[in-house]
């Protein structure tokens, strides 16, 4: 996906990268007690982590080339078989394609756990947990694909339709959630996502929820009352919500469609929108020097 | 008048969300082939999934017919949105933006025909909608960049 921020993910995406190279061992360790990874490597959990392996190497290579939130990034073709025999191999023990997305963004905490307990400072630590966000993200979706692949008797319809289940409701920073969307928004996938972010805000006392639509192909008349109606859902909760990822050409389409989103609180990137809910918080960036914990 | 080739025209159903998704996949495959680029693919996209919601929601459902357009070097594509439906009784009123005898926006129609080069209703009450839009490629052509 053509996102007009990736120039400034470039350190962060490098910084990433070495994390994962760094933390290659530990994050394997954690992936392989994932039911992703677990349930599929029964014989021994040595191939468990050996699988593992693989899949921190093909992302610490995407993270490298800065192609983060690029499907089709050749770094990743090193654990595309290996992905797609996982896939098929959940999917004959009856998960549904949907359950086995919700299971990759499983592996994102536990690599964001290790994240946040390196000695970096606090600025490269915001910029590299989102980096990691990011490339998860894109890892779900490989997966996904994989996934449906490995399934002959899905169709394409059926495959267009997956790519558009609903998307795990992140906690970013401290007070700060955050729904990168990818795909369709339509009414009950909106609902779906409107529900999680509420239940989100009030468990994990968030005053900023972001929705980021980077991943969203098109926003008609409809995703955007979805969006205005969510946004307006987040107030009456008692926190604020921004809008991010709006792409040049979709701007000019939602003009176009002489749609008022005026009212809605826009920032380019998620990047940007996580910098200006920290702000309006006033979190002292430098405050949560090493050593802290943010959720 | 554009001459455009019958067995190029691709027939889909619109009769779920699902077949909405599908519609705005294929157009937006089409437009990106015939060389739009990448505003011009997501403006016809957004019209194309205005149109067929109104199909689906308004008209109970109905078909999109899909036809690459050729008229000289111009090229182009032509959308046709046809349902059988109650029909739009005040096409006017229907066009006018933030009307909607449902709860949307009502940006639908008056926003599509800003989308395209040219939109037109063929309705009467009672007697099913045919919605038409064509938008012409401009400028040179670009690579294929189509997503989604
Ligand atoms: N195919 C159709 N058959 C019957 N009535 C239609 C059809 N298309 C549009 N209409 C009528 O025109 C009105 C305006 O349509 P428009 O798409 O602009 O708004 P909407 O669909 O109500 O809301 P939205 O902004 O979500 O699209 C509709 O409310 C409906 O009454
Ligand atoms: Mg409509």
């Amino acid at each position: 996906m053509q996102v007009p921020e990736q120039a400034a993910q470039g350190p962060a995406a490098r910084e990433l990268g070495d994390f994962l190279e760094r933390r290659r061992e530990q994050i394997a360790q954690r992936w392989a007690d994932v039911p992703l990874f677990r349930t599929v490597f029964t014989v021994s959990r040595d191939e468990a982590v050996e699988a593992c392996k693989v899949v921190v190497d093909a992302l610490r290579e995407v993270a490298s080339s800065g192609r983060l939130d690029d499907v089709a990034a050749p770094g990743f073709d090193p654990a595309r078989e290996q992905l797609g025999r996982m896939a098929a191999s959940r999917a004959r023990g009856g998960v549904s394609p949907a359950q086995v997305a919700n299971e990759a963004a499983g592996l994102r905490a536990a690599a964001a756990e290790l994240l946040r307990g390196e000695d970096l400072p606090a600025h490269e630590a915001r910029e590299a947990l989102l980096a990691l966000t990011v490339l998860m993200g894109t890892l779900r979706v490989v997966i996904m694909e994989t996934t449906v692949l490995a399934g002959d008797e899905l169709i394409a319809r059926q495959r267009q339709q997956l790519l558009e289940v609903a998307t795990p409701v992140i906690s970013l920073w401290e007070g700060v959630v955050a729904v990168p969307l990818i795909g369709t928004l339509d009414s009950a996938r909106s609902q779906v996502v409107m529900e999680s972010l509420l239940q989100a805000v009030v468990e994990r006392r968030a005053r900023h929820a972001i929705l980021d639509i980077t991943g969203v192909p098109t926003v008609d008349s409809l995703v955007a009352h979805h969006l205005m109606q969510t946004v307006a859902a987040v107030r009456l909760m008692g926190a604020e919500c921004i809008v991010s990822g709006i792409r040049p050409a979709i701007a000019q389409t939602i003009v176009h469609l002489g749609i008022d989103l005026s009212a809605v609180l826009t920032r380019g990137s998620l990047a940007d929108a996580l910098e200006y809910a920290l702000a309006r918080q006033g979190t002292e960036v430098s405050r949560r020097a090493a050593g802290a914990t943010p959720r | 008048m554009p001459a455009p080739d019958p067995a190029a025209t691709t027939t889909m159903p619109i009769g779920s969300d699902a077949d909405l998704a599908w519609v705005r996949h294929r157009v937006r495959q089409c437009a990106a082939g015939l060389g739009f680029g990448l505003v011009q693919q997501t403006k016809l996209v957004t019209a194309a999934s205005e149109l067929a919601r109104n199909t689906l929601v308004h008209g109970g459902g109905g078909q999109v017919e899909i036809t690459p357009l050729a008229d000289g070097p111009r090229r182009g594509i032509r959308l046709a949105f046809t349902d059988s439906g109650p029909g739009i009784g005040d096409v006017d009123l229907a066009m006018t933006d933030g009307y909607s005898s449902a709860c949307g926006l009502g940006l639908g129609l008056g926003g599509a025909r800003r989308l395209v080069d040219e939109l037109t209703v063929d309705s009467r009450a009672g007697q099913g909608a045919v919605v038409t839009v064509v938008a012409w490629l401009t400028g040179a052509p670009t690579d294929r960049t189509g997503r989604g």
